[in-house]
């Protein structure tokens, strides 16, 4: 079984009690790859790289390390993990993340 | 070899149910002495020392510890026998629902002992009943032998396919635990047959890993719980087939539960445990003077046998309860209320009453059940009974 097949159905919510493995056991390794938790999200952050200033605030304060810093210390968002706290719009000092419904 | 083992012996509930965990071929015991079960996990332990028994015995530093060791110990695919009362069980609590919850098949047998507080070592099913909802199978013996034969029969319908939950046997403390009475054991070579070793469904593996016990959050947990149920209902479906297994090679039948002339009685005393041998021998003698009682005893309380029962009784015109057992505050005991439930959904309209005795181990004697079985032909002629819950010889 692999881990794609167990959690897929599980996210899109078509499953019986019957489809899940007995006993909350995870028959297989690896799963939480395959979970994509960003999909907890109801509201996600936009960033507006004219006005963001590179201090990587946002990027210590992600709880779930969802903000990627790249090469040049700019920033960009991992949706597949965001789960919308909203912790980087609150702390960004120049107001360039602005949180949006989903 | 096979005609030795079939000549009776005399043995104590406890020493019998060791010899039953012990011809069952179990791997790991884990367990903490309490009284009335100590005797059960020392005969154990000695089989182990001296050699006759190949498994692990773990003397656990508290019941807590010793029933998860039993859970670790059954996911890597060991059969597992535990055994506890009373405090003991109450410390296990936790474990108890995680045991079934988690599907791990494994087999305690519960030396059914009062409560704290008052300290009280004596027999009582104020133990067991906090466990009623956990998801476990729960048996009760009526005698020594019942109890030997119900830990084969345990092991077997834990370990069905189709089941894979873990079945508690009960025994009255002291009245079966230290009790001497007589014993047909079953040959070690049927036991075997009955019992070859554990093929566990999914196991602890190193070269294929899984995880266990995991979270389940709102989008899966009832799910899960009702995995559960099904399970738990499919172990009173799958076990008249084990039970039958086990009647062809000891010749005794066991069924959702013993009765005594309960089919054409027009009243009928329904009750756990060693009293039902009370209880009959009360019913041989009224029926000789020609009083049409019946009595019940439940072998099976969970899964709650209700289709079969409600066969049984649909005929009766009234009904005792008998709890060793009381749900403080509520309705009465807990045996009481099921059977009031079942009645109501069923149709059956008959006066019902419960009989609360025995707490603490206070005696229950011959001609008190004589007594109880009179105020139910009395309730049965008049088609009442006065009073919803008697505390029995209470001095209130």
């Amino acid at each position: 079984m692999s881990a794609k097949k167990i959690v897929e159905p599980v996210i899109k919510g078509q499953f019986t009690y019957k489809d899940l493995p007995i006993a909350a056991m995870i028959p297989v390794p690896a799963t939480s790859l395959e979970y994509k938790t960003g999909v907890w999200r109801t509201r996600q952050p936009k960033i507006d790289y004219g006005k963001c200033i590179k201090c990587l605030l946002c990027w210590v304060f992600c709880p779930d390390a969802a903000i990627k810093r790249l090469e040049d210390d700019s920033v960009n968002v991992d949706y597949e993990y965001c789960k919308g706290c909203g912790v980087c719009e609150t702390v960004c000092p120049v107001k360039a993340i602005s949180m949006e419904e989903v | 070899m096979a005609r030795q083992a079939q000549e009776r012996i005399a043995i104590m509930g406890d020493e019998a149910i060791a010899l039953a965990v012990k011809q069952s071929n179990v791997d790991v015991i884990a367990a903490y002495p309490i009284t009335p079960q100590t005797i059960i996990v020392e005969r154990l332990s000695e089989y182990v020392a001296n050699g006759e028994l190949d498994a692990a015995f773990i003397q656990a530093e508290s019941e807590h510890s010793a029933l998860s060791i039993c859970v670790g110990a059954s996911l890597a695919g060991a059969r597992v026998f535990t055994s506890t009362a009373s405090q003991g069980l109450a410390l296990m609590h936790e474990i108890v629902y995680a045991t079934s919850s988690m599907r791990v098949p494994m087999v305690m047998a519960i030396a059914n002992r009062s409560l704290n507080a008052p300290l009280n070592i004596h027999c009582e099913h104020g133990d067991v009943m906090p466990e009623r909802d956990s998801g476990w199978v729960h048996l009760f013996a009526t005698n020594v032998q019942e109890a030997y034969d119900l830990t084969f029969i345990a092991f077997k319908l834990s370990e069905h396919p189709d089941v894979q939950l873990p079945v508690s046997v009960n025994l009255d403390a002291f009245i079966l635990t230290h009790s001497v009475e007589p014993l047909t054991p079953i040959s070690d070579e049927d036991a075997s047959k009955f019992l070859p070793p554990r093929q566990p469904l999914y196991s602890i593996d190193f070269d294929s890993p899984a995880t266990f016990g995991t979270m389940a959050l709102p989008d899966t947990y009832m799910e899960f719980k009702y995995q559960l149920k099904e399970a738990a209902e499919k172990a009173g479906q799958v076990y008249p087939e084990v039970a039958g297994e086990y009647a062809r090679i000891s010749g005794r039948r066991y069924w959702y539960f013993n009765s005594y002339m309960a089919d054409d009685a027009d009243a009928v005393v329904l009750v756990l445990g060693s009293t039902y041998g009370t209880l009959k021998v009360a019913a041989r003698r009224l029926r000789e003077g020609g009083l049409k009682v019946g009595v019940v005893g439940l072998t099976m309380f969970r899964p709650f046998p209700e289709k079969q029962l409600v066969e049984l009784l649909k005929n009766a015109k009234s009904l005792i309860v008998m709890d060793r057992a009381y749900s403080y505050g509520g309705l009465g005991g807990p045996l009481y209320m099921e059977v009031l439930a079942m009645l109501y959904r069923n149709g059956l309209r008959i006066p019902v009453m419960n009989v609360v005795y025995g707490l603490g181990g206070r005696d229950f004697r011959l001609d008190e059940a004589e007594a109880v079985l009179k105020i139910a032909l009395d309730g049965a002629r008049r088609g009442r009974f006065d009073e919803h819950v008697r505390w029995w010889g209470v001095r209130a």
